[in-house]
């Protein structure tokens, strides 16, 4: 037996050094928090107080004036916005959902393996190469910039974080409750829908809403593809077909084909213009931009979190 | 066979609160000196959480506290005072679940001695065999003190934990169920070598086997959970007399199977 | 027996047979995952092809001296001569700087958040984590425009341009003057330090919280500090995934387009110097693709899409490799 091994080190002041690095240590990781935390603070602050001399009804009305003239507003933008993500919502979701089934039912396989890795990859693709591709395969064999364009890459952004998170809260739901509904006669699909996603849907939903956060924020694949528009304006578009007598999808077709503008686009824009209005009017937009994102972001975790302290006590 | 009978530990009037919830009762029991103290009871009863307060580990848990008395060589390890990472040095424990590190046998039983700035080869490597002898797993790993320690089977596992629990010399050792991860024959290993242990260390054991702690210990502690779910002190005497001639009824009850 | 009404109707024959094809609709359904799946593949796939092909003509314009250093690294539109040094060396530079600084503070903020926030700030601070990420590129240029770039990257320069850039085998990156609206190469690398360290410290956080609590136990228990079992034990067991952390960061920070065009200069002056304003791969693009001169210029910059996007899929796949190895050697042996 080796004689008492701490005959030769002296622990009382071993002790008080280790003691002295850990607290040390420990606390300038801390300070590291607080620091993180600095610029997003600072930025959140800037945002309001400058944006906020700018919000009025107008801002969201009213299409750009020229120069000088007061009473300009960004409902281009806005509209240009809405309009997109709803195109980007309606083919990015259900794909999406489709895709996390195949990945909860087929986990393992050589195919399933590569789709899951295919989305991580998907997702770390850079915007703007996303945005070369939509404008090669959108703009260029139609010739013209358009919302449809803008749509749809911004569903190619919007899909990988929506399948990972919908992968995820269906993994959650207890297989117990596939296998009832299948023990019962049902077939899987209607497992799937009735069963599953209903179960899973508040994660679900969590999840789309995270990814709308991310396509609303996006500029750089829009460049390309939408372009901007200083006149979009969904409801004059609306009015001038009444007036004209045109069809529902004649109206539809100018909606979707003209360019447009996105609140993203429009920040853009005005921040690097040498006329203070604009400046200012991009503040102004960075507020409705940071409202929108970080309410979907954070509201939709801290709904489902709420849910799920609801239901589970 | 009654040589100096010492009390290592005393614990004094112990309760011990989670939050506002009361997790042990009020108890009082001696811990002899080189000798195992047995720790049995039903699930739930407040056994792992006993063993945790002699080295502090339930300070791991947000919203815990402790009341009362521990005294370790006439020192209250409760007191606020006490430093705790001097305290883990003295009073050593072993976990249910092996877990070594993912490192070598060897850096797995050096690591202990050196936090404690131990750095000379020679003396690291008598510490690792002492220590990897003292826990019966020397001649089996001896060629493969190199090779990681998540690679060797469950009881070996244990017993290299035990190994370097003991590298740091520990004054007590506790040891929190820690065969009933283990198939039967890792299992009576394991005793053998607890009974072996007691020579040198003064060892506490929580066990659900009740036949474990009439083969192994010396000294028993019977608990059960009082009407307010917190854990409370039944009996403690010698092991033999315990299970033979319990003085509580509820220990009899327990012993005898009626429940538990 | 026979004449007890069922009180399940029988289908009709024609319905059977169309039930039992279609297995009730699991074939469609089945169809429809497939289809769907390949799809995403696909996508890929068509990515990397369309940005292949329209980069041809110049790529059989340039060759491999497209991104070489030693080339003339010369970017012009008007001759139609274009060499993607210069952006690469700006991406790589304001990249490398940002993770020098984002490695080590992410790290330290992942630790404060897995091992040492008490419970009632744990949920905040990382709401506060994802709220750092969400924040729109576009906002980061703006506020980095009219605020951070002002008052944080002017100062940091001027003293950056009198201590380091003075020494002389230093000066060439470290020379200023900065100009006076602190556009610069270093007010990128800055603004990314910034953007990037959510998302290295958000999965560093998640490598250390998949550690399981008994290795930390078993070293406590011997004696060790808090932060002992966090260097000794709990870093080196979670290294790879820390690895593939800072690769994903390094992916992001070289793809990073909007915050970084709007405070980099996009000029091409060929300039080390982090100090003078330059250009990254995707701030070139974003600047001159909507208004590009010729074909050739187009094509130049696909091509430099296309060196985007090999990079970003190789960085991705190795960092995913890397946190996948940490799951498999904390789940067992």
């Amino acid at each position: 037996m080796s004689g008492d091994i701490f005959a030769q080190v002296n622990l009382s002041r071993v002790y008080r050094r280790r003691k002295w690095v850990n607290n040390f240590i420990l606390g300038l990781t801390g300070l590291t928090v607080i620091l993180a935390i600095i610029p997003l603070i600072w930025i959140i602050v800037y945002v309001i107080i400058k944006g906020w001399r700018v919000i009025n009804l107008d801002f969201f009305i009213h299409l750009p004036t020229a120069m000088g003239v007061p009473g300009g507003g960004v409902t281009n933008a806005i509209q240009g916005s809405i309009v997109m993500v709803i195109v980007a919502s309606i083919i990015a979701i259900p794909i999406a959902l489709l895709i996390a089934f195949y990945l909860l039912y087929y986990p393992q396989t050589k195919l399933g393996l590569s789709i899951k890795f295919s989305t991580d990859l998907l997702s770390g693709v850079p915007s703007i190469v996303i945005g070369i591709f939509g404008y090669a395969l959108f703009v260029v064999p139609v010739k013209h910039y358009s919302a449809w364009a803008g749509g749809l890459v911004l569903a190619m952004i919007m899909l990988p974080v929506v399948v990972r998170s919908s992968e995820e809260m269906l993994k959650l739901v207890p297989k117990e409750l596939r296998e009832g509904s299948l023990a019962l006669g049902a077939p899987e699909w209607k497992t799937s829908f009735s069963v599953i996603l209903v179960a899973a849907l508040e994660g679900v939903i969590t999840g789309i809403m995270l990814g709308l956060a991310r396509a609303i924020g996006e500029t750089a694949p829009l460049l390309f593809t939408a372009l901007g528009n200083e006149h979009y304006d969904v409801f004059s578009y609306i009015k001038q077909g009444i007036e004209t007598n045109q069809s529902f999808w004649d109206i539809l077709h100018k909606i979707l084909s003209e360019p447009t503008d996105a609140l993203p686009l429009t920040l853009w824009k005005y921040a690097q213009q040498p006329y203070p209005e604009r400046v200012e009017q991009s503040w102004g937009v960075a507020l409705v931009l940071m409202l929108l994102v970080l309410l979907l972001n954070i509201g939709s975790r801290s709904w489902l979190a709420w849910r799920r302290r609801q239901t589970h006590g | 066979m009654n040589q100096l009978l010492t009390q290592k530990i005393e614990v004094r009037n112990l309760s011990v609160f989670y939050k506002s919830f009361r997790a042990i009762n009020d108890v009082t029991m001696p811990v002899y000196e080189n000798r195992i103290t047995a720790i049995i009871g039903p699930s739930g009863c407040g056994k792992s959480t006993l063993l945790r307060s002699l080295n502090r580990m339930n300070d791991l848990v947000p919203g815990s506290r402790a009341e009362g008395e521990i005294i370790l060589d006439s020192e209250n390890l409760i007191d606020p005072g006490i430093d705790v990472v001097d305290v883990r040095r003295r009073v050593g424990m072993v976990f249910q679940r092996p877990n070594p590190f993912p490192m070598s046998v060897y850096d797995n039983v050096a690591y202990g001695p050196k936090l404690y700035g131990i750095k000379k080869r020679s003396v690291l490597d008598d510490i690792v065999e002492d220590s990897l002898r003292g826990a019966a797993l020397w001649d089996e790993v001896k060629d493969k003190l190199k090779q990681s320690g998540m690679a060797l089977s469950g009881g070996q596992q244990q017993r290299l934990c035990i190994a370097r629990a003991t590298a740091i010399q520990p004054e007590v050792l506790l040891m929190d169920e820690p065969a009933s991860a283990l198939d039967p024959v890792a299992t009576l290993r394991i005793e053998e070598l607890v009974a072996q242990l007691k020579q040198q260390y003064t060892i506490v054991i929580v066990t659900h086997n009740m036949q474990q702690a009439a083969r192994v210990s010396d000294y028993t502690a019977f608990m059960m959970m009082n009407e307010r779910r917190a854990g409370e002190l039944v009996e403690f005497s010698e092991t033999t007399v315990l299970f033979t001639t319990p003085k509580d009824k509820r220990t009899e009850d327990y012993i005898t199977g009626r429940f538990g | 027996m026979n004449n007890q009404r069922s009180l399940f109707p029988q289908r009709s024959n024609l319905r059977r047979q169309w039930s039992r094809y279609t297995n009730h609709g699991d074939r469609f359904w089945r169809g429809a995952l497939f289809v769907s799946s390949l799809l995403i593949l696909v996508l890929v796939l068509m990515i990397g092809w369309e940005v292949w092909v329209n980069s041809a003509p110049s790529r059989h314009a340039f060759g491999w001296e497209f991104i070489s250093p030693w080339a003339q690294a010369v970017w012009n539109p008007a001759l139609d001569r274009f060499n993607a040094w210069p952006s690469i060396y700006g991406s790589l530079i304001t990249s490398f700087i940002a993770l020098l600084l984002a490695v080590p503070f992410s790290v330290a903020v992942a630790i404060f958040l897995a091992e040492l926030a008490p419970p009632t700030l744990r949920t905040p601070l990382n709401y506060m984590v994802e709220m750092l990420a969400a924040v729109p590129s576009v906002v980061y240029g703006l506020w980095g425009i009219y605020v951070f770039l002002p008052e944080i990257v002017h100062p940091i320069g001027v003293a950056v341009q009198d201590t380091l850039g003075i020494i002389p085998g230093f000066s060439i990156f470290f020379g200023g003057p900065i100009p006076a609206s602190g556009i610069s190469k270093l007010a990128a690398a800055l603004i990314l330090t910034i953007m990037v360290t959510p998302t290295i410290a958000a999965v560093t956080r998640d490598v250390f919280l998949a550690i399981p609590r008994s290795q930390r136990e078993a070293s406590l228990a011997l004696g060790a500090t808090h932060w002992e079992t966090i260097w000794k034990v709990l870093i080196p067991m979670g290294l790879s995934g820390i690895l593939g952390a800072v690769i994903l960061g390094f992916g992001r920070a070289i793809g990073e387009t909007m915050a970084v065009t709007m405070v980099i200069g996009n000029t091409s002056g060929g300039d080390y110097s982090i100090l003078k304003p330059g250009y990254t791969m995707a701030s070139i693009i974003a600047n001159e693709f909507a208004e590009a001169v010729s074909e050739l210029h187009s094509s130049a910059l696909i091509e430099i899409a296309l060196v985007l996007f090999v990079v970003t899929i190789i960085l991705n796949a190795i960092s995913r490799w890397l946190v996948m190895s940490v799951h498999r050697k904390t789940m067992g042996r």
